[in-house]
């Protein structure tokens, strides 16, 4: 009977999880030493402007268009959103910096580091839509902007700007998914992988 | 005083946008800021000392 169970597609994953990520390399007490410097930190600053965007996102959709347009509560929860953004983004950036200055793709990462590019990527598709969805003369000036661009790819009939419940979803339902899959996805390959070290401190690393 | 006021007095953003053009390059002094703050940033995790690390030099190699 162990041999029909060992071959459950069920215990069949958990050992190959078990195996692959094991609870203190998915949660380690430690970390290298050489991870104690800024240039790290900008990771983690990503992940928690991203939490922050998440967070005034619910709280905007619940209340709608109207509300963060008058209320004074309102607006400020609306700029929480806007300033999280601009925070999520300049971090992701330097972390990028950081990551293609120490050749964050050495030894095996290079999964690692195509997800962490293609999530640059869609985080702009949801900024973009984000920006069409604000209600304001704002989208409306950027969605007429950007149509003709868009056109020129011949995407628009199917990716359509002028669109505004379609720009919508995409802001708060597909693209969020998708973000927040590809980061989960990178998060756990770093925990894999582990931290990339500094070339100088570990020159065998990935030739 | 409401939350507006108080935040806004930071800084007056109520107004168009100021542009800088060179050449084919036009760039809002806002996104500017933005694009010098990333560079100091940057420049800043890489030569100041994070604290504790001298603690931390008997931890993993």
């Amino acid at each position: 009977m162990s041999t029909t169970i060992d071959r459950q597609w069920t215990t069949r994953l958990r050992k190959r999880v078990e195996g692959t990520l094991p609870p203190e390399k998915l949660l380690p007490d430690t970390q290298p030493a050489y991870v104690a410097s800024w240039i790290y930190v900008f990771g983690v600053l990503t992940l928690v402007a991203m939490a922050e965007v998440i967070g005034t996102g619910v709280i905007l959709a619940i209340f709608g268009p109207q509300w963060w347009h008058v209320s004074s509560v309102g607006h400020f929860i609306n700029s929480m959103h806007l300033w999280g953004v601009e925070i999520f983004f300049f971090a992701m950036i330097v972390h990028l910096w950081g990551k293609f200055a120490m050749a964050a793709w050495r030894g095996g990462r290079t999964l690692t580091w195509v997800t962490g590019a293609v999530t640059f990527l869609a985080s702009i598709l949801t900024a973009f839509t984000g920006y069409l969805s604000q209600t304001n003369f704002d989208s409306q000036w950027i969605s007429t902007q950007a149509k003709d661009g868009i056109n020129s790819t011949g995407g628009g009939a199917f990716f359509n700007v002028l669109n505004f419940g379609q720009m919508l979803m995409w802001h708060i339902v597909l693209m969020p998914i998708v973000a927040v899959a590809l980061v989960a996805f990178h998060v756990i390959l770093v925990r894999i992988k582990g931290v990339v070290p500094p070339i100088v401190e570990n020159p065998e690393v990935g030739q | 005083m409401s939350l507006d006021w108080g935040l806004g007095a930071l800084i007056n953003l109520n107004h168009p946008g100021h542009y800088l053009h060179w050449h084919v390059i036009d760039v809002s002094v806002a996104n500017l800021t933005v694009m010098v703050l990333m560079v100091v940033a940057f420049v800043a995790a890489l030569v100041l000392p994070f604290p504790g690390r001298k603690h931390r030099k008997g931890e993993e190699k």
